[in-house]
This record gives structure tokens, sequence and C-alpha cells, in this order.
């Protein structure tokens, strides 16, 4: 493949990961501490409690700093779909285009307009309002992420479209069928709700670090007591959507779900690892640990006798379970490949009958097209050790989190959180921990779906553009400087305003 | 006139009366976007079709050729 310039599209995809990962740091405790600033800020609203008020000022400060270093953080992706990706830019174009401009109108006017009435409307605007603001605060900051995640699970599973041979571009055929496909639906909702947890993680590290320093502890015990609550539902809306999604990459990316689990030989009954490493063996094709029996099956396909395929089954194909072979995918691949290019040709010789038959040949093997790319047949497989690890870590955090919830409400409402020392030390740290969890989520998703950059249609291969791979280098570096900078700004002035604590009364409150 | 005229007041009495804090935070933002929107996309970011091609159609078949060859 002529396009295949290991370094450039590494060093694109090192990039793209960098800036994505950089993003998501912001992005959850966006949405999730939207939401708990709103809640509180609604017991204010009811109750006329100055209390809360205090509570709602100093978590909607923290909030505003995390939204004000993480703007626009986003718009560096775009950067470099354009110059990294513009093959892959121009082949989507059409499909993000509704999307992310839906979510530049809608969203982003409606989060900046009332953001501005939610910091500045103090006193100034009437409390029904001013409360208001800030639930339109967390809505608009969820359907930004709506938009995206729509676009992003596009890309997983590419619905909704069809590809036009003449301009090299996938066009809309329905927007209900992209929007609302069930792999955008469970990416949405998944991926929210897990940003839910990381908003509790932020106000129960905090809080749980003020009640060990013996400082503004009624504040604290309020806000762990909220934030318990929320991470709890949170959590448990974690795990169904995160149960629908595996079940949706089960139908749509076999390969991603193999790797999850690090099954090369698919079986009937297949069991789910618990736990599990590497075996030692150097092509990391040995997995052991403990297992539930059925349960992959079940989760799968929610039948516990259902075949689920093995990356050898994905490559080598098995004619038994009626799975084609990667080297037959291939080939119609090339056969869709070729037809796009005869069609290319008939049409500069004006040769109807020739168009049409190029025409009939590429749709007859548009599904692999992809395929057509690939020398070697294990060229299909991702990074099996890193998206089973990423998805088995990420898994056992977010058991962890629920129990952490429950753990931490039992406390609050037996009042015993004070003296769990044990307790208060592991909330403290928890925050961290919820960040690893998320960012892996991001890897299992991401990585897990590689080569692909469109789900069989397009591999990062033939996405990205003729640029020199000096020039990708030299941009990476660029980020990396800028965003820890920022990232070491965003972290000392969140300190700063933590150490100080709430505005007034905070001893008391 | 009066509600742009207020709604003009009402960020310019906010942005005036924010702490020192969220100065120094408002100061840090205008420096990541101006890094952002006038060094990095002006010249290190030039979208590469927008820069090679003027029109739609040899976008589009520069792509193919991506694809095909």
């Amino acid at each position: 493949m002529e396009h295949l310039d290991i370094g450039l599209v590494d060093w694109s995809r090192a990039q793209f990961a960098l800036t994505a990962l950089y993003h998501w740091i912001f992005v959850p405790l966006t949405l999730g501490l939207s939401f708990i600033v709103a809640f509180m800020h609604t017991l204010y609203y009811k109750t006329r409690n100055e209390k809360w008020k205090n509570l709602t000022k100093f978590w909607m400060k923290l909030f505003g700093i995390n939204f004000a270093i993480g703007v626009a953080t986003g718009i560096i992706l775009e950067f470099e779909f354009g110059l990294n990706w513009s093959n892959y830019s121009w082949i989507v174009g059409d499909i993000f285009g509704a999307p992310l401009a839906i979510e530049g109108i809608l969203a982003f006017f409606l989060e900046s307009t009332f953001i501005a009435v939610m910091f500045f409307g103090w006193d100034r605007v009437s409390k029904k309002f001013h409360m208001l603001s800030s639930w339109f605060v967390a809505f608009g900051s969820n359907l930004s992420a709506l938009w995206i995640l729509i676009a992003n699970a596009w890309m997983q599973n590419p619905a909704g479209t069809q590809f036009n041979l003449d301009t090299a571009r996938n066009e809309m055929t329905s927007f209900f069928d992209v929007a609302l496909s069930p792999t955008a639906v469970s990416k949405f909702l998944h991926t929210v709700s897990q940003a839910y947890i990381i908003g509790s993680l932020f106000v129960i590290s905090v809080s749980a670090w003020y009640i060990l320093k013996n400082r503004h502890i009624i504040f604290a015990k309020k806000s762990i007591l909220i934030a318990s609550v929320f991470g709890l539902i949170a959590s448990v809306a974690t795990a169904v959507t995160g149960d629908s999604s595996a079940y949706d990459v089960a139908k749509h990316q076999p390969m991603k779900l193999a790797a999850m689990e690090g099954l090369y030989d698919g079986e009937r009954n297949a069991s789910l690892y618990v736990i599990g490493v590497i075996n030692g063996n150097k092509d990391n094709t040995n997995f052991t640990g403990i297992k539930i029996p059925s349960l992959l099956s079940i989760m799968a396909f929610r039948d516990a006798n259902a075949f689920v395929p093995g990356i050898n089954d994905l490559v080598n194909g098995n004619e038994k379970e009626g799975i084609p072979s990667a080297e037959t995918r291939i080939e119609k691949g090339k056969i869709a490949i070729q037809a796009l290019a005869d069609y290319k040709k008939a049409k500069a010789e004006e040769n109807e009958a020739s168009m049409n038959e190029s025409i009939k040949l590429f749709k007859a093997n548009e599904k692999h097209f992809g395929y057509g790319y690939f020398k070697n047949k294990w060229d299909i497989v991702p990074n099996v050790p890193l998206t089973f690890y990423s998805f088995h870590v990420m898994v056992g955090l977010g058991l962890f989190f629920g129990l952490l919830f429950i753990w931490l409400l039992w406390a609050s409402l037996k009042g015993k959180l004070e003296d769990s020392k044990l307790l208060l030390k592991i909330s403290v740290w928890s925050i961290l921990l919820g960040y690893i969890a998320t960012e892996l989520g991001w890897i299992v998703a991401e990585v897990g779906r590689q080569p692909w950059t469109i789900q069989d249609l397009l591999p990062v291969g033939v996405s990205t553009s003729h640029i020199s791979t000096g020039n990708v280098q030299a941009t990476f570096f660029m980020f990396l400087v800028l965003f820890t900078a920022l990232l070491i700004a965003e972290i000392k002035i969140l300190i700063t305003q933590i150490k100080k604590g709430p505005e007034k009364g905070g001893n008391h409150v | 006139m009066k509600v742009i005229k207020n709604i003009l007041n009402f960020y310019i009495d906010g942005f005036k009366n924010m702490s020192a804090h969220s100065k120094k935070l408002w100061v840090i933002i205008l420096i990541k976007l101006f890094i952002m929107f006038f060094i990095l996309k002006l010249f290190f970011f030039k979208n590469f079709l927008n820069s090679k091609f003027d029109n739609d159609k040899d976008k589009s078949d520069y792509v193919i050729e991506q694809l095909i060859n």
C-alpha cells in the first residue's frame, strides 16, 4: 500500500491520541460537575438557605476554572483533521458537517450564553432565572457532547450514509439513522454517565481532603452526601450502558470485542475474564485468569450458547459459523477499489455502460472496501494487550467506584464519615483513579478499533495526508509543551482555590 | 436598544467585578486562544486540501487518486 508510511501514521495517531486524551481531562469534569452545581443551586433556590448558596458558589467556581482552561481544546482535533487526516476529513465531511454544525450553533451558544448568567447573575437576575441558567449550562454541555459522540459513533458503525463515487464523500441518507443509531445512543449514554462519576469523585476528593484537614466540615459532609448519591446513580447507569455498548460492539466490531477479552479462538458459552494476564507468551496470544463461564456470550449476544468469534476466526475465517476470512475480505476490498478506479476511467471516457457496471461491482463489495488496502491478513488485528488491560482495569475501577459511593453514603448517613480515615484517604485519591478509568475507556474504544478510522471502510494508513513526518513530530511536541503548561496552570489555580475554600462562613457551612 | 445596553452592562460589570484569580484565568485563556488560532492554526495547521486546491472537484479527484493508487 503506497499510502502507508508507518512513521507518519503513527505520529499522526500519537498526536491525535495526545490531544484527545488531554481534551478529555476537562470534558468529563465539566459534564459531571455542571449537574452537581445545578442541583445544589436548586436546593438554594428552594430553601433560600445561605449554606446551599456557599456550596453552590464554591463548586461553581471550580467548575468555571475547569471550563475556562478546557475551553476550545477540542478545536485542536479539528485542526489535526484538516492537516494530518485530510483524506479522512474529505471522505467524512458531509457526515460530520451536520452534527458538528448543530453542536456549534445550538449547544455551544446555549452553554456560553447561560454560563455568563450563571457566574455574573448573583443578585442581578431573578433567582429563578439564575437557577435555571445553571441547568441550561449543564444541559448545554451535555448536548455539546452528544453531537461529538454521534460523529464518533458513526466512525465505529457507519450507518445512514452512502459513498458517492463521483465526490469520494460519504453522504447522509438518513439523519436519524446517523443520530439515533444504537452505537450513538449507547456511546453517548455510557460516556456521559461515566463523566458524572468523574464529577462526583472530584467533589468527594476535595471534600474528603477538607475533612482530613478538619476544615469546612459541614460543607464537606453535605458535598459528599450529594456527590455519593449522584455518583451511585451514575455508576449503575455506567454499568447498564457499558453492557449495551459491549452488545453493540459485538455486532459491529467483533474484532474489538475479541481484543477486549483476549479471545483468540472463538467459542460457544464464551467466558468473561474477571481478572486476566498475558501468560508470558511472546506473541501475547495466551491469556490466563479467573473467568465467569458463558458471561461473554450473554454480554455479546444475550444468549449463553451464542458463538463469540475470536481473533483467529476473524482473521482466518470460520466456515462453520459463517465468518469470512480476512483474505476473502481483502480480495473483495480490492475488487471494490478497482471498481472505483474503473468508474473514474469510464466517466472520463463518458462510457455509461461501463460506469453502471463499475457502480454495480462497487456496491456489491462496498462493505469490504477498506480491507482492500491491507497486504497481510493480520493487519486487521489491533493491539490486543493494550485493549485487554485497558478494558479490564476500566471495568475493575468502575466496580470500585460503585462500592466507594455505597461506602461513603453509608458512612454519611450513619454520621461516621469523620471517623473513617481510611475511607477519606481513599476518597482523596479516587479522582486520580477516576481519570485513569475514563481515559482507559477511550483507549478501549479507539485502540480497540484500529486499524480503522471508519470501521471496515477506511484504514488509518489511507486516511492521512501526504505531509512530512517531521512536521507532525514538531507539532506533537508543541502540543505537549502547551498542554503541559496549561495543565500545570489549571492544577495550580484549582489547588489555590481549594486551599482557600468556600468564600464566607466556610468554617461553619 | 435598552435590552442590548442592559446585556452589555451585565457582561461589562461581570468582568469588572471579577476576582484577581478570575482575571488571571482570563489572561491564561486569552494567551491559549492566541496561541491556538494565531500561531498554530495560521502557521502550523493549514488545511491540507484547501492549501493545494481551489475547488471541490479538484479535491475530490485528488482524494479518489489517493484511494485507487
